[in-house]
């Protein structure tokens, strides 16, 4: 009897409230070519609920694209731990690191789609590289992850016949191709118009809804924060240096201590918070 | 003057047949050897998967010691070498060797520029997707490069068609070493127009194959 019970406090699941990224403090500094050290994340501990939409802001130079670069180790920390879905990255070797980055999709400003590839074989990749689908299979997941992002039509095509917006819905679903519980995304509406980062950004809050896939998003636009993100970091010289809420329980503009911060809630706070505003309200 | 040429058509034909001999062996060799040559020699590069500083310098300057070598001399420097390979250092085979060993460090030399051609976010897009190197390598970097690649060949074929010529030297015979042979030392003007326009008529073709074939390859 007591045996069962033992057992079950066991195989007790993963905490629903342990967070799905944690990063306890890690630090990254890099050579300048003038043979100094530059400091672009200092000590820094974060942790990111799954299912969450969490933005890190702050201007450029800032170090936000390091942190985040930080989370499926495209940069190594030079101190520190990187925890996803319970898994301690900076533990794994080099195949263990090749597996758990299946489960953390990433997208880029510049897209980095494979230009002599069609947009099937583009999405296809992610699959193809893992080995774990093939045929029929991987042709209907990646016909899925295309009409996830609208651009079944596209699949014969080359991103160089793509629109800017629809080499960012291809670069979307090859990200989500392998079902990864994240979706690390590195200024993605800076190569994009006004109109075209909202329907994006849409796109981004249908697939955190629908799938419930995490996402992490570094961004200098305030409005695609406020657009997208239910909470935000405010990143300044390497360091966090404001944490915000911007779901129901957001706090005042006043109560925020960065220009920044009080920038977002105002924001927020203002007529359209729930849609995308033209460029003009940008002061990052 | 057509009896020169009359007379020199059997003989024409075997040139060919050995000019196009040396170059297959001599680009086979570049293409087997020089290619993953040229793909390490990027990989030890700055930033990249298997990024060693000293390793390539040494490899980078290795390479460079055999591309400054005036081909004559490499292929008078490699008859002992060749002899072991081929049993003897005549003919077009032999010849084939030194072509070889010339084409291997410059088509590497060319492989590795094209490479860094290829934008850093795609190498690391298929990273951040758990690529290995290998895949790195054949699913990215050589779709991605692969017009530059076949122009960089073309490159190739075209310079050692002219390097094929010195290969007279050791009997090695072709279409270069005729124009030599007749043409210069026995001053048949006639095969020696003959042979330089036989060779222009190669050169603009190898050029528009390369050309035609880097355009369809291209999607970008």
């Amino acid at each position: 009897m007591p045996n069962y019970v033992s057992q079950s406090s066991v195989v007790k699941p993963l905490s629903a409230s342990s967070p799905l990224i944690q990063l306890e403090g890690v630090r990254k500094a890099f050579r300048l070519p003038d043979g100094r050290r530059f400091e672009a994340v200092k000590e820094t501990t974060l942790s990111i609920e799954r299912g969450d939409v969490f933005g890190l802001v702050g201007k450029s130079g800032a170090g936000k694209s390091t942190l985040l670069r930080l989370i499926n180790l495209l940069e190594r920390p030079d101190a520190g731990r990187v925890r996803v879905a319970g898994r301690d990255l900076t533990a794994l070797d080099k195949p263990g690191l090749r597996n758990a980055r299946q489960g953390i999709g990433m997208i880029f400003q510049q897209f980095n789609l494979l230009q002599n590839a069609t947009v099937f074989d583009n999405v296809a990749f992610p699959l193809r590289i893992h080995g774990r689908h093939a045929g029929p299979q991987l042709a209907a997941r990646v016909d899925a992850c295309l009409a996830l992002v609208g651009l079944q039509d596209k699949a014969a095509s080359h991103p160089a016949q793509l629109s800017g917006g629809q080499k960012q819905r291809v670069a979307i679903a090859r990200a989500l191709a392998s079902q990864p519980d994240v979706l690390l995304c590195d200024e993605p509406t800076s190569a994009l118009d006004t109109e075209t980062t909202e329907s994006l950004l849409a796109t981004l809050r249908d697939i955190n809804a629908a799938l419930g896939v995490t996402i992490v998003i570094v961004t200098h636009e305030l409005p695609v924060v406020t657009s997208l993100c239910r909470r935000v970091a405010v990143v300044e010289d390497g360091a966090i240096v404001e944490r915000l809420s911007l779901g129901a329980d957001a706090p005042p503009a006043a109560a925020a201590h960065t220009r920044l911060g009080r920038d977002l809630l105002r924001l927020r706070e203002g007529p359209q918070h729930a849609s995308f505003e033209p460029r003009e309200a940008f002061r990052a | 003057m057509p009896e020169d040429i009359v007379a020199i058509l059997p003989e024409l034909c075997t040139a060919l047949g050995q000019t196009a001999l040396m170059l297959a062996i001599g680009l086979a060799g570049a293409l087997v050897v020089g290619g993953p040559l040229g793909i390490w020699l990027f990989l030890l590069g700055p930033c990249q998967s298997l990024e060693n500083r000293a390793l390539h310098a040494i490899v980078g300057w290795l390479v460079n010691l055999v591309r400054s070598f005036p081909f004559i001399i490499l292929l008078v420097a490699l008859v002992p070498f060749t002899r072991v390979i081929t049993g003897t250092s005549i003919g077009p085979v032999a010849a084939a060797v030194p072509l070889s060993f010339a084409a291997i460090p410059y088509f590497a030399r060319l492989v590795e520029q094209n490479l860094r051609d290829v934008p850093r976010g795609v190498i690391e897009a298929a990273h951040s997707m758990g690529a290995t190197d290998l895949q790195i390598v054949s699913r990215v970097l050589l779709v991605e490069a692969r017009s530059g690649l076949v122009l960089a060949l073309t490159v190739l074929a075209i310079s050692f068609l002219s390097y094929s010529a010195v290969a007279g030297v050791v009997g090695g015979g072709g279409i270069g070493d005729l124009a030599i042979r007749y043409g210069y030392y026995r001053f048949q003007t006639d095969v020696m127009v003959l042979t330089v326009a036989i060779l222009v008529v190669l050169v603009q073709l190898l050029q528009w194959g390369g050309n035609a074939l880097a355009r369809r390859l291209d999607k970008r």
